[in-house]
């Protein structure tokens, strides 16, 4: 089984994914995950019968259709169909910087641990480590660096905002 | 030149630690081969035909003696005694032993150099004009807007996976030595009525197998704005440039695709979010990193030094060199100085450990220390005083760097080519090589003037061929290797106000024994036909390719 990395716990991945437009298959427990288009679709009758649901966006997907959902998803789940893929990096931050989206941030696909550091960065905050890695080992790798340049999700101002503050002190 | 705090420092000591790790790893059978690639690639190493080769970086192209120390020891200690500049001003060894590959990072870092992002599909090495801070010409010294890039897209978290490479050139001169018009992004950068400094934003420029000419999509961009524009501009493009060809997937044919202004307006309605955000570069962060760039503690000079002048009278040999090799600088008194790196025996760029120790050493005599790369493959001194000049003449000569060919055909640019690149379709050194000779005779070469002559051994246009005056292409022809010839090519504006162009291609290729003949009829075809002191570009604008075309082929049939 899959293995989820959330809050530097190693979890069993137990989510399902349903590829089913119809959206009549979500679990009670809120544990499924329906694709964008869906979710779309069923929009309505996903939040009347469900607390909680998780939606799946490809690479190709416009974040700014999930806009006025963001408060009800507890979960957006973004796919890498490989992990030189990297669209899914610039949704994350419109997700979370832009569109103010709060709630979990989950990278599937081929993550590969040494993409972790850079997918936290963008504002993920679990992550899906498929079969046969070693997810214990992957957790290393969010500490690959000790410091950053950039304005990023989990560090908003960037090294050189406070570099200047360190030198006025 | 830019110095590293602790914090730069400690990022690059970090990213020898993670790379050995994924080394490791690799070599343990953790990682497999195409798991492996794109990290190795974002560290500079490539696999290639003989051996894996490592691109270390050279940002901007601004070196210290005690860099250009370690490269030679890296030259001697890991390779076979040389190394190899690049047009992205960087250099590359060719034969390195993998495992060892993170010993060499880690001696690397103790000089403030890596290989980060030297190749790989994420933003690449800035490259920068390499006369920067000093040349006559210049209205803003570019190298502290490259460096505050340069540490900004260095590890960018968003952009590490790009369809594809993204390369980004800044010039801030009247001539652009930069070609900032045949990159991803290029940037002109200029003073405001007011003194504040502007820049315009030039986007989908590359060469390869669709070489196109950037065109500008922001006029007048407020320099504390550069980052956050530049993160607009590849956060469009990693969005929505194609993945699903490697041959479509640069930002040129997304911006060819969409047409410069729609691409403009996306950027400008994403960077409408950002703009004003936390990139914006505050401007204490700019006298941090601008006092790095101050200029040397010169000595005063009225104007020229009488010694180099009557040394140039006395000595027909030093006044040639002086002539090519010596450029105009800033401040009175002193100049800027290239060595050559192309002549016979050696590739074009290449350069030994003995002789790397020794330009550091001239660089501490007589250029306070600082060394440059020019993407013509050459090492510059930016800062000789004209009284040393003769001397320092005189020690170039003994290390074989003094050809005074800058500017002249045979300052090649040729790309490895088939000796050491995989991808190449034929060989560019012997090429190179094989033009050198015919080309040796120096007289005939000041007679020739003015030209960029550019080889590259495959499409993919390292060698820059097609904004070269000629340009030479390897083709490949049922298995064997041919040439083809492009005239017309320029690589950026010239102080005589010649835009970047890109060549026109003259007919069916040629065997690689008649390339330097076919190069001979070229030049024998425009010295015929050439008005008073018009330089070979120039003809070829005014005239065409039909006469050229008519000359070398007339014979060949
Ligand atoms: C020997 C190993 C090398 C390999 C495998 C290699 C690979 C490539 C490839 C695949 C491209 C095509 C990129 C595209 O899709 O447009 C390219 C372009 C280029 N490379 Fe290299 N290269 C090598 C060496 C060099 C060297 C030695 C230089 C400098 C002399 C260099 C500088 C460039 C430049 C300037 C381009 C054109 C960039 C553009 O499209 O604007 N490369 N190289
Ligand atoms: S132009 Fe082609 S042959 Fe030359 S270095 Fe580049 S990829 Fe190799």
């Amino acid at each position: 089984m899959p293995k989820l990395i959330k809050n530097g716990q190693v979890l069993d991945d137990t989510s399902v994914i349903l590829t089913d437009s119809e959206g009549n298959e979500v679990h009670e427990d809120g544990d499924a995950i329906v694709p964008l288009a869906c979710w779309l679709e069923e929009r309505h009758l996903l939040k009347e019968r469900h607390t909680s649901v998780g939606v799946l966006l490809e690479g190709d997907a416009e974040p700014a259709e999930l806009k006025d959902d963001l408060d009800f998803l507890k979960l957006i789940v973004i796919n890498f169909p490989s992990f030189v893929d990297g669209r899914g990096y610039s949704i994350a931050r419109l997700l979370r910087e832009r569109y103010g989206f709060k709630g979990e941030l989950r990278a599937v696909g081929d993550i590969q641990r040494d993409q972790l550091y850079y997918l936290a960065r963008c504002g993920f905050d679990s992550f899906v480590i498929p079969d046969g890695k070693d997810a214990d080992a992957a957790l290393a790798s969010f500490n690959d660096f000790s410091d950053s340049y950039q304005a990023t999700v989990d560090r908003p101002v960037p090294l050189f905002s406070r570099r200047r503050n360190q030198s006025a002190n | 030149m830019y110095i590293y705090d602790e914090i730069d420092q400690q990022l690059i000591d970090d990213r020898v630690r993670q790379f050995r790790d994924q080394t490791n790893r690799y070599l343990a059978g953790e990682l497999s081969e195409d798991d492996f690639r794109p990290l190795r690639l974002q560290n500079g190493l490539y696999v290639q035909r003989h051996a894996p080769m490592l691109r270390v970086a050279v940002p901007y192209g601004v070196l210290n003696s005690k860099q250009v120390r370690k490269l030679a020891h890296i030259a001697r200690t890991y390779d076979r005694g040389y190394g190899h500049f690049t047009t992205r001003q960087n250099i590359q060894y060719n034969w390195p032993d993998l495992a060892k590959v993170p010993d060499i990072l880690e001696e690397l870092a103790t000089v403030q150099m890596h290989a980060i992002q030297t190749s790989g599909n994420c933003v690449r090495n800035f490259t920068a004009d390499q006369f920067a801070g000093v040349a006559a010409d210049e209205v803003i010294d570019p190298r502290p807007y490259a460096e505050i890039m340069r540490q900004w897209f260095t590890f960018h978290p968003e952009f590490a996976y790009l369809p594809r490479k993204f390369k980004m050139a800044l010039s801030g001169s009247t001539g652009d030595r930069a070609a900032i018009y045949v990159h991803d992004i290029g940037v002109q950068l200029y003073p405001a009525a007011d003194g504040t400094v502007l820049a315009d934003v030039i986007v989908g420029g590359g060469l390869g197998r669709t070489p196109i000419v950037g065109s500008v999509i922001k006029k007048g961009l407020p320099w504390f704005d550069l980052l956050t524009y530049c993160d607009a501009v590849l956060r469009v493009y990693n969005r929505f440039g194609r993945r699903d060809n490697k041959y479509k997937a640069r930002i040129k044919i997304l911006v060819k695709a969409l047409g410069p202004d729609t691409f403009g307006d996306m950027v400008d309605e994403e960077w409408k979010y950002l703009k004003d955000g936390p990139g914006r570069i505050p401007q204490a962060e700019f006298d941090r990193v601008n006092a790095h760039f101050q200029p040397k503690p010169y000595e005063s000079f009225a104007g020229n030094d009488a010694s180099f002048e009557a040394k140039k009278a006395e000595n027909p040999a030093f006044a040639r060199w002086v002539s090519r090799n010596v450029h105009p600088h800033k401040r009175a008194g002193y100049s800027a100085i290239t060595f050559s790196l192309k002549g016979l025996g050696f590739a074009p760029g290449d350069i030994t450990d003995a002789q790397l120790d020794k330009v550091a050493d001239l660089a501490d005599q007589y250029s306070f220390g600082e060394i440059r790369v020019s993407h013509e493959q050459n090492l510059i001194l930016t800062d000789v005083k004209q009284s040393d000049l003769f001397a320092l003449w005189e020690a170039a000569k003994e290390l074989k760097l003094a050809n005074p060919n800058i500017g002249l055909l045979t300052n090649m640019i040729a790309c490895p080519g088939g000796d050491f690149c995989a991808l190449a379709n034929a060989k560019s050194i012997p090429i190179a090589e094989g033009i050198a000779q015919r080309f040796e005779d120096l007289d005939y070469l000041f007679d020739i003037g003015e030209l960029d002559l550019n080889i590259s051994g495959c499409m993919n246009s390292c060698g820059h061929h097609h904004i070269g005056h000629i340009g030479i292409l390897g083709v490949d022809k049922n298995g064997s290797e041919w040439y083809q010839i492009s005239l017309g090519g320029n690589q950026g504006m010239s102080a005589k106000g010649t835009p970047t162009s890109l060549g026109k291609v003259i007919g069916p290729s040629f065997a690689q024994d008649e390339v330097p003949a076919v190069i001979e009829k070229i030049i024998q075809t425009y010295l015929a036909l050439r008005q008073d002191d018009e330089r070979f570009i120039d003809s070829v604008q005014r005239l065409g390719i039909e006469p050229f075309k008519e000359r070398v082929y007339a014979k060949a049939n």
